[in-house]
């Protein structure tokens, strides 16, 4: 297949033959991970910056990884200690990128659309959306993807909850994307003060009660729950959100024998998930950590190469 | 990315038929053990394509000749080709599957064209990260000529003399429908300059 993607900014254009060659690939760059030297030659001489507006810690160090792993430097550019804390505007944090020859720009930001605009902006860098506000977190959905692709095979037709507050999650948004592109059944669930209003038009259902989401699905979805949420008067309290939300013994054992049980990190143990859930049986949470260097080394291997 | 130049190529003449390639190879086989003075600790090393299914017949044959199981594996060293940076569009990456640890083993590499010698310099590199095997030897089903790097194979099926303009095809059965090799011409496009 010939790779037409530059930048990863969001997967509404993949199409499903795509993602699938994509997690191909995925699979074999798995596969570097486990030897005895884990480097390749493939990107030697491309500088890969990494530049979190936003705090990031599994995202930022699985991108560092991927990009030394296939031997491009990699260069990390945070906020703090940057000159966007200084005022730089964003117009010109482009041009000084542009200026240092980077090959590839991963950029996290707190504005939706950020990514987007370095990307129309950047002539020659590749642009890998790392997360912008609550709209996407492209890279996130691929991972998840491959690892629900791992455990349960082909996905067609598969049942997906997703549990928490999809509101403000910019995971749910991307995972609701990829997940349906492959063909599978997607339930929201979560309070109503959570839950964004057009759950229609996304293509997915939506019901109050977790029980009823959980019934016989494959993957457990749960997304993390900011404490501030309670705050804001969103959720009732906090033990209360765990019982009807949470990720529970109970809960997890009304879905398919098979179901898996994702999460996207950090986890708040007690809180959206158990403890006892998160190291379960069930559980593939650290299988999702190590998906993400593989899953970025072939974006990396896929949309770097090449003459420009 | 732009699309890579459309190129047609014609058959011009047949260089091995099945008999031929499985009495060429049963020969290969032959002289694996009388090199290696019997198979121990010799591992077969498939780079892919189809070098996977060539070193996957030798293994078959060296089974029925020797009686013994030689562990074999596959190498995909499209991670190390030198030409990556000058490629129109990324390659696509294929499977790495290794049998254990390779060192202190004599791995036999096995490929289906030898040519530029390119791919086996990219082949010796992916060896090193891998392990430190005693040795590393080459099989290859057609030397074409026209290196490019000091590498030699130290079996040969047959040597073909090309030119730099014809291109020298294996065909497996398990890919392409049909064991047999044959010489192709260039009848349209342009030179590519490039040779995995």
């Amino acid at each position: 297949m010939e790779w037409r993607h530059k930048n990863l900014i969001t997967l509404e254009g993949w199409t499903r033959e795509e993602l699938g060659f994509f997690l191909d690939q995925t699979e074999y760059m798995e596969e570097l991970l486990n030897r005895p030297i884990k480097k390749v030659p493939a990107l030697r001489g491309k500088i890969v910056m990494n530049c979190f507006f936003e705090n990031s810690t599994r995202t930022r160090a699985s991108f560092e990884i991927a990009g030394k792993v296939l031997s491009a430097d990699v260069i990390n550019w945070s906020s703090s200690g940057s000159s966007a804390s200084k005022g730089e505007t964003l117009r010109d944090t482009v041009w000084t990128l542009e200026a240092m020859a980077a090959d590839a720009v991963v950029v996290r930001h707190g504005e939706v659309g950020v990514p987007d605009y370095l990307a129309k902006k950047l002539t020659k860098a590749s642009v890998f959306n790392a997360g912008d506000g609550t709209n996407g977190h492209p890279t996130q959905a691929l991972l998840d993807l491959y690892t629900a692709r791992q455990k349960l095979g082909n996905l067609e037709g598969a049942k997906m909850a997703i549990i928490g507050d999809v509101l403000h999650s910019r995971v749910a948004r991307s995972d609701i994307q990829a997940f349906r592109k492959m063909g599978v059944h997607v339930t929201l669930s979560g309070p109503a003060t959570l839950m964004p209003e057009n759950t229609a038009s996304l293509g997915v259902g939506y019901v109050s009660d977790a029980r009823e989401a959980a019934e016989g699905a494959d993957i457990l979805y749960f997304l993390r729950m900011q404490r501030e949420r309670q705050e804001d008067g969103l959720i009732p309290s906090i033990d209360e959100y765990h019982r009807r939300w949470g990720a529970t013994d109970s809960l997890v054992s009304l879905a398919s024998p098979r179901a898996v049980v994702m999460h996207p990190g950090p986890m708040n143990r007690g809180m959206e998930i158990a403890s006892s859930v998160a190291d379960g049986p069930r559980s593939v949470i650290l299988d999702q950590v190590r998906s993400g260097v593989a899953v970025r080394m072939a974006l990396l291997y896929l949309c770097l190469g090449g003459v420009r | 990315m732009t699309a890579q130049t459309e190129q047609k190529w014609a058959e011009k003449a047949s260089v091995l038929g099945k008999e031929d390639m499985e009495r060429v190879l049963r020969r290969i086989a032959v002289e694996i053990v009388e090199r290696n003075k019997g198979l121990e600790r010799v591992i077969l090393l498939g780079i892919q394509r189809r070098g996977v299914y060539l070193a996957a017949r030798l293994r078959e044959m060296l089974r029925e000749a020797e009686k013994v199981k030689v562990p074999s594996g596959e190498l995909d060293i499209t991670l190390y080709r030198d030409d990556i940076s000058v490629l129109s569009d990324q390659p696509v990456v294929h499977s790495t599957s290794v049998p254990g640890d390779i060192t202190g083993k004599k791995v036999v590499l096995v490929d289906d064209v030898l040519f530029t010698g390119r791919t086996v310099r990219a082949a010796l590199d992916a060896i090193t990260d891998l392990g430190r095997p005693e040795r590393v030897q080459l099989a290859v089903l057609v030397d074409r000529g026209h290196r490019e790097l000091p590498i030699a194979a130290d079996y040969v099926g047959k040597t073909v003399p090309t030119s730099r303009s014809e291109n020298v095809e294996v065909r497996v059965k398990e890919l392409d429908g049909e064991d047999r090799v044959v010489i192709c011409e260039r009848t349209g496009g342009t030179e590519s300059g490039v040779e995995a």
